[in-house]
């Protein structure tokens, strides 16, 4: 059942290294143990879902892979190479890993262009015109073209959300982490970001995804992880976790998911 | 009064937009404004008037009109009170443009995380005390005459720059404290996501802090730059002879006070379209504060 042999990657299994390879991750914020003991590999091209209650520790694993939380124990190693060792830039390797947050963190002070350009300009050191360029191509993709012109605090929820996902795609991350991008979303929005994430994962975009929208793990998961007071309890297929939890607690937070009416 | 006026009442205006079939009603002239405007006007006039009175039939009001009301003494002194006025200009524009960076210079080594920064928070942490802590005048008292006395070669005599420094000091003390609860205003979370995309932490300090929170505090600044204009007739202790300086020059020749009044006027008119803009500012901001939060 938590066997990662069992993962069907839409990639072929290569002998290069994996995309994201976690190993004995703990966190502590003061007495809280948040994460306890965390194992997960993430191959090329998968799309991996984090399931679990609020407080899980969803979220914190996300952002400490991004390096925003410093880890207490454990290495993480993105494509062979480990990003938690004490000689890395982490302004280097923050390059690589794309991060979206649950409320957006889009820069009000910048229009939608500056926000997704800002930093292939900044931080890759491209000239404005072809950052620019990028951004539009990047923009019209997904259907933002129009408000190019805009500031965040004139577009609707989802509007800023799908511009935090193309900011965070400008920087051509290998791997991108999705942290309940649709969890401050009026439903109704809930939609149009989640295609996006679709649209990635058919372009083979690697990605990490804490959610509560279980439909969409469903859907669009290679693989579902369940986290429980920090640690992974069971991973598998969407088909195994959601049909058949080999744990209870898995059952049972399915089961009070399914109460909820979000599955 | 009539139309705008009645726009503030906000159902009267709704329903009459959303009726198809009768003409609107006219707008009405608002009874409870006017009503109370009038009573405003009212006691206002009564209320001056009596102060007015009380002044003007005080045992001394003669000896006082005459030692500052003069109206010959006030046309004599106001051209050369106003020539020296432009001293005070000149050390208040020099003095704005060097606080602005230095405060946003201590700002952020304040603002500076981690312990291999704790010499340089120390360091502004103390400046910020000590010049906070200090009177101006005292701090351009031993500025303009200690350095000076020092007597080392090169060091200017001139008391000029010895008041801009003074200033200077003094108020980016309070300058880098308004910077810095603009700084610490800005939501951890801008900087996560700056830090996210690669920028290095001096580059979202640059790109995504600063410049919201220099907008955030910019009413508070203008309201310190009040304080500094007014502040600048202290350096007319160290020998600057700016509007200050010159009106008790006056003073002191003619034997008459009307000159500090001609000074007033001028600070009067330079100060309150600034103070009233900045009033401005901040009552914009709080209603796109409003709006933004809906």
């Amino acid at each position: 059942m938590t066997s990662p042999a069992a993962i069907p990657t839409a990639a072929p299994a290569s002998s290069a290294a994996p995309a994201l390879e976690i190993q004995g991750l703990w966190k502590s914020f003061g007495e809280l143990r948040v994460l306890r003991g965390i194992d997960l590999t993430v191959a090329e091209h998968e799309v991996v879902c984090l399931i679990g209650s609020s407080g899980s520790g969803k979220s914190t694993l996300l952002r400490c892979v991004n390096l925003l939380e410093p880890i207490d124990a454990g290495r993480i190693v993105v494509e062979g190479r480990e990003i938690t060792a004490k000689d890395v830039d982490v302004n280097v390797i923050r390059r690589r890993i794309g991060i979206v947050f649950q409320s957006f963190n889009l820069f009000p002070h910048m229009s939608v262009l500056r926000n997704v350009s800002l930093a292939p300009r900044k931080v890759l050191g491209m000239t404005r015109k072809d950052a620019e360029a990028d951004a539009m191509t990047l923009l019209e993709r997904f259907g933002l073209a129009d408000k190019r012109a805009e500031f965040p605090d004139r577009l609707s929820g989802g509007q800023q959300q799908r511009v935090a996902i193309v900011r965070a795609l400008a920087m051509h991350p290998d791997l991108l982490l999705l942290d309940e991008i649709t969890s401050a979303l009026d439903p109704e929005l809930v939609a149009e970001v989640l295609d996006v994430i679709r649209e990635l994962a058919r372009g083979g975009m690697t990605m990490v995804i804490a959610t509560h929208e279980m439909g969409f793990a469903r859907d669009i998961a290679n693989r579902v992880c369940f986290l429980d007071q920090g640690q992974i309890l069971e991973q598998g297929t969407p088909q195994e976790i959601f049909t058949s939890p080999g744990q209870p607690r898995t059952r049972q937070f399915l089961e009070r998911i399914l109460e909820a009416g979000r599955l | 009064m009539t139309s705008s006026g009645g726009g503030l009442l906000p159902a009267g205006d709704a329903s009459s937009l959303r009726q198809s079939g009768p003409p609107p009603p006219r707008p009405r002239i608002d009874r409870t404004a006017v009503k109370s405007s009038s009573i405003a006007l009212v006691s206002s006039v009564i209320f001056f008037s009596l102060l007015a009175f009380v002044v003007v039939h005080a045992p001394g009001w003669p000896e006082v009109k005459a030692q500052f009301f003069d109206s010959h003494w006030f046309w004599y002194s106001l051209p050369e009170v106003w020539g020296a006025f432009f001293q005070n200009i000149q050390l208040f524009l020099i003095a704005e443009v060097l606080i602005l960076i230095l405060a946003l210079l201590i700002a952020v080594l304040r603002s500076l995380p981690g312990p291999v920064f704790f010499p340089l928070r120390l360091l502004a942490t103390i400046y910020a005390d000590v010049f906070r802590a200090i009177p101006g005048l005292l701090i351009v008292t031993l500025l303009g005459f200690g350095i000076p006395g020092l007597g080392i070669d090169g060091v200017p005599t001139d008391p000029f720059p010895y008041a801009v420094i003074a200033l200077t000091l003094v108020y980016s003390a309070y300058v880098s404290e308004v910077y810095r609860a603009g700084i610490e205003s800005i939501h951890p979370s801008q900087e996560a996501a700056a830090r996210s995309l690669g920028l290095s932490r001096i580059q979202s300090l640059r790109y995504v802090i600063l410049p919201q929170a220099v907008r955030r505090v910019i009413p508070p600044l203008l309201n310190d730059f009040i304080g500094l204009q007014k502040d600048t007739i202290l350096v007319s202790y160290i020998g600057v002879v700016e509007a200050f300086r010159e009106s008790s020059i006056i003073a002191a020749a003619k034997f008459n006070s009307t000159p500090y009044v001609a000074l007033a006027l001028i600070f009067l008119v330079i100060t309150i379209p600034l103070a009233r803009f900045t009033d401005w500012l901040v009552a914009s901001d709080r209603r796109r504060f409003l709006a933004s939060a809906r």
